[in-house]
């Protein structure tokens, strides 16, 4: 394929054959597709594309390795500034990021970055990493600790880089397992448990030590740990609280929150019949909200056998948030989208479940603050949908644990933790934060992205304290 | 980091090492001691020296058996801080509650994290009455230590089913001024329910706090009988939870017209201001789920392993 052709799709489980399990549904690129694909970047000099990537990958040097036939090769470039290259070329919203802004985009045909960072490092898996041993920057360091407190794309970033440099570094999980959303959120079918694994172990052979099940904020308060041995402490505990809608009717049973729903199955695995977690496979369900957790749900509820599942969204196509990729996935799949269409409360049967959703009409107006056109109610539209299962999908906002129990904490009214954004660190010296913590709900790779900054920031702090040069 | 003693149990606690220091081994959830209280209650304790050190009266952790497990709460019944250890008292309803009573000393349960909830308000109330019925005997003994050590008067109202399900009554008369038992069937104290008593006693003094943690019904009843004397009264809630972080909202109950938490904001709300009703069909939404998940048990365990 010649320099700047047309674009290889990415290979796909047709959707009949998908949506009866939860096998992954991109399959990824051949050999052959990669090294084509790769033969189409341009190879500028002034590399566009790596200003489009939070983490900064040096996007030509690893596409230029692919082609030349060492995806191995690529994967150390790539994980040279990103830890979890598996994870970021299946779920990174690409096409906002580095596929954006890289030149052949203007032809609306970038270059397929993510599905070329995806396919180097499941390469290097599997031919199996040569053996090369990790050696940290400089060793002395190890003597200095900083604890990492969340195992999301936020902590297991600011975890490898401090790991890199040579710190000893403790990640403290709430949960049982690592991962953050990317273990609880993102289902199976978009990115495959044993990718996720993989990568967390990867960070975990930098010597970074992982302990699950502590919570800090209860089990230690984020101040302890800066007397308990470490130097310094990230806080990447994410937006973990879902939002409701707050009308009648919401805690009917029967009606789940988007992380309830996802949770029990991807963490619990309540699909699984051997599993204990309790699952209700739904005939109807709705799902309310048009985002990436909305997708996901909606997508989640087919695969359990859900005869029929309808996105509800109080504003029109072009407003919705999700990846464009994963709207036409689940179109594709079969969900149905009841748009603008705004639920008023909901009703229950006389054991409590609900049973169907009444609803108003929308019309879109002037646009509000997020650029988008507000939806307006039509007076007098009221109708019911039918169904059994309810998921309320309309984003997080950050968890309450830890702002609960640090009052010295710095925080935005709706929960954010307050920054300096140059280097990570809050109200709090030695405490610094990132990721949707700090943003509220964003992506993978910005989480990624703050973890790097707040690495440096906390690098510099320590060296600062200890009079070490730089 | 200094004295690690490695004992049959796996690495125990460094009593001086700062946490900065210490491995995955250290917080291994080993069961160190075994009871069974009644035929289908069981107390163990297990090793959780994080949780230990920051327990309160009120708070519960989240257990998570075994890799097929659901996460379930239990309530800290009691902590040793030196010893590295809580004190969990459990009744058998289900596969989860079973399987964990099959654990034996020496076994590992896979995940025990806390403590989480918001620790019960202690306070000098003056008179306060403390009422439990089954294993919320266990729920409810670290509030009513608590309330004694505060300098309160404390009566104790002690419910079950039939004698042998009477849990715990040495430790909780131990530190009770009045200790009140009732049993349904009359096998042993007075025969009746708990309200009963408690009507008894509100007719006669002046109460000025009730605690309540047990079957949802007789918490309500219990809010009932308190409510025309206006006595402030906490109950201790069992909403069904995942992760007991606010993560997921499932455990949410209505109180007082608002959306809460039960592992955030709770468990202990007002009980004059529950939504009893909501609570008890979000509790039993998956009761046949809850069914089907005990045919994957053996007949030996379906009996509650006696
Ligand atoms: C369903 C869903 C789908 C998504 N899809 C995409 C996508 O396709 N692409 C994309 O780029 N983004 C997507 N996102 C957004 C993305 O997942 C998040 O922006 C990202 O995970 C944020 O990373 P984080 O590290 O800040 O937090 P999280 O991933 O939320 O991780 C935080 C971790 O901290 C732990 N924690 C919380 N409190 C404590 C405590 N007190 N003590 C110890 N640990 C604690 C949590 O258990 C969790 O493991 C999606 C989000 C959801 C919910
Ligand atoms: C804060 C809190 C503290 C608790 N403390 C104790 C205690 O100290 N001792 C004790 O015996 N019990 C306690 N419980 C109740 C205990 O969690 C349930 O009995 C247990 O989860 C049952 O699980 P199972 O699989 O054995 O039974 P299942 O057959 O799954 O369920 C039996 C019943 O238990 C409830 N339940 C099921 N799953 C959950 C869940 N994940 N979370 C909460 N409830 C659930 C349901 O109402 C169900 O009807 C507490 C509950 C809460 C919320
Ligand atoms: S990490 Fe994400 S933004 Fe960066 S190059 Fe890869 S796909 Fe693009
Ligand atoms: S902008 Fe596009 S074509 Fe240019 S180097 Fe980057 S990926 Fe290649
Ligand atoms: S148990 Fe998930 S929010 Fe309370």
């Amino acid at each position: 394929m010649a320099k700047g052709g047309p674009r290889n799709p990415m290979p796909k489980l047709p959707p009949e054959v998908r949506i009866r399990s939860f096998d992954e549904v991109a399959l990824g690129f051949s050999e052959e597709q990669a090294i084509d694909e790769a033969e189409r970047c341009l190879d500028c000099k002034n590399k566009p594309c790596v200003s489009g990537c939070p983490v900064n990958i040096d996007i030509p040097g690893f596409i230029k390795l692919i082609r030349e036939g060492d995806p191995v090769a690529a994967a150390r470039v790539i994980k040279r500034t990103n830890a979890l290259p598996a994870i970021c070329g299946r779920v990174c919203p690409q096409k906002e990021q580095c596929e954006k802004v890289c030149v052949l985009s203007k032809k609306g045909e970038a270059v397929a970055i993510g599905a070329l960072e995806r396919f180097a490092a499941d390469r290097e898996a599997e031919l199996g990493s040569s053996g090369e041993q990790f050696r940290p920057e400089n060793p002395e360091l190890s003597k200095y600790s900083v604890a990492v407190v969340g195992s999301g794309p936020a902590g297991l970033t600011a975890a490898s880089d401090l790991a890199r440099m040579g710190y000893s570094v403790t990640i403290f999980e709430a949960l049982h397992k690592t991962g953050g959303v990317l273990r609880y959120g993102i289902p199976e079918f978009r990115l495959p448990r044993h990718i996720l694994d993989r990568e967390v172990e990867y960070v975990r052979s930098l010597g970074v030590k992982i302990l699950t099940d502590v919570v800090i904020g209860k089990a230690v308060g984020v101040k302890d740990l800066l007397r308990e041995g470490f130097e310094a402490v990230f806080i990447g505990t994410g937006a973990g609280t879902p939002k409701f809608l707050g009308i009648p009717g919401e805690n009917l049973s029967g009606i789940y929150s988007g992380n309830e729903w996802l949770t029990r199955i991807n963490l619990m695995r309540a699909h699984e019949s051997d599993y204990a977690t309790p699952i209700k496979v739904p005939k109807r369900a709705c799902v309310i909200g048009a985002g990436n957790t909305a997708m996901d749900c909606a997508r989640t509820a087919l695969r359990l056998g859900a005869r029929e599942v309808t996105i509800v969204y109080r504003r029109g196509r072009a407003e919705m948030p999700a990846r464009a990729e994963e709207i036409e996935n689940a179109e594709e799949e079969g969900v149905k989208f009841q748009l603008l269409t705004n639920p008023k409360r909901f009703l229950g049967d006389q054991r409590g479940a609900v049973r169907a959703i009444e609803c108003l009409k929308m019309e879109l107006g002037e646009p509000d603050e997020s650029g988008r056109r507000r939806p307006i109610p039509v007076p007098g539209s009221e109708f019911q949908i039918e169904c059994d299962i309810v998921i309320v999908a309309l984003g997080q906002n950050p968890n309450p644990l830890i702002r609960m129990t640090t009052p010295e904490l710095k925080t935005e009214p709706w929960g954010g933790i307050i920054i300096d954004p140059r280097t990570g660190m809050t109200s709090i010296p030695g405490v610094f934060a990132g990721g949707d913590v700090v943003t509220g709900e964003a992506t993978v790779i910005a989480a990624m992205g703050a973890g790097k900054v707040a690495a440096a920031g906390i690098n510099n702090f320590i060296r600062e304290k200890h009079n070490l040069d730089r | 980091m200094a004295s690690q003693k490695q004992s049959s149990q796996g690495l125990q606690w460094p009593a001086d090492c700062k946490l900065a220091n210490i491995e995955p081994e250290h917080l291994r959830n080993i069961i160190v001691r075994k009871e069974r209280l009644a035929p289908t209650v069981t107390l163990v304790e297990v090793r959780a020296p994080l949780v230990a050190r920051a327990a309160k009266p009120g708070q519960f952790v989240i257990v998570w058996p075994h890799e097929k497990s659901e996460r379930i709460p239990l309530t800290i019944s009691e902590h040793n801080t030196e010893a590295g250890t809580i004190t969990l008292v459990f009744q058998e309803v289900g596969r989860t509650t079973i399987e964990l009573g099959e654990m034996e000393v020496g076994d590992e349960i896979a995940s025990v994290a806390g403590p989480l909830g918001t620790p019960t308000e202690i306070d000098f109330y003056g008179s306060v009455v403390v009422v439990a019925g089954g294993v919320g005997a266990a729920i409810a003994l670290p509030v009513a230590k608590a309330l004694k050590e505060a300098g309160n008067k404390l009566v104790f109202i002690l419910g079950a089913r039939q004698r042998s399900l009477v849990i715990l009554e040495d430790r909780i008369r131990e530190i009770s001024d009045q200790l009140i038992i009732t049993t349904d069937d009359g096998s042993y104290g007075r025969k009746g329910l708990v309200t009963e008593p408690l009507q008894e006693l509100l007719a006669e003094e002046k109460i000025d706090f009730v605690f309540t943690a047990g079957p949802l019904p007789m918490m309500k009843a219990v809010a009932q009988v308190t409510k025309p004397y206006g006595i402030k009264t906490v109950a201790s809630l069992d909403a069904i939870m995942i992760d007991g972080t606010g993560m997921c909202g499932g455990c949410r109950v209505t109180v007082g017209g608002k959306t809460l938490f039960t592992c955030v904001d709770g468990p202990d709300f007002d009980a004059h201001l529950v939504d009893w009703e909501e609570l008890q069909a979000r509790k039993a939404f998956y009761f046949e789920e809850e069914r089907s998940q005990l045919s994957t048990l053996s007949d030996h365990q379906q009996l509650g392993g006696e």
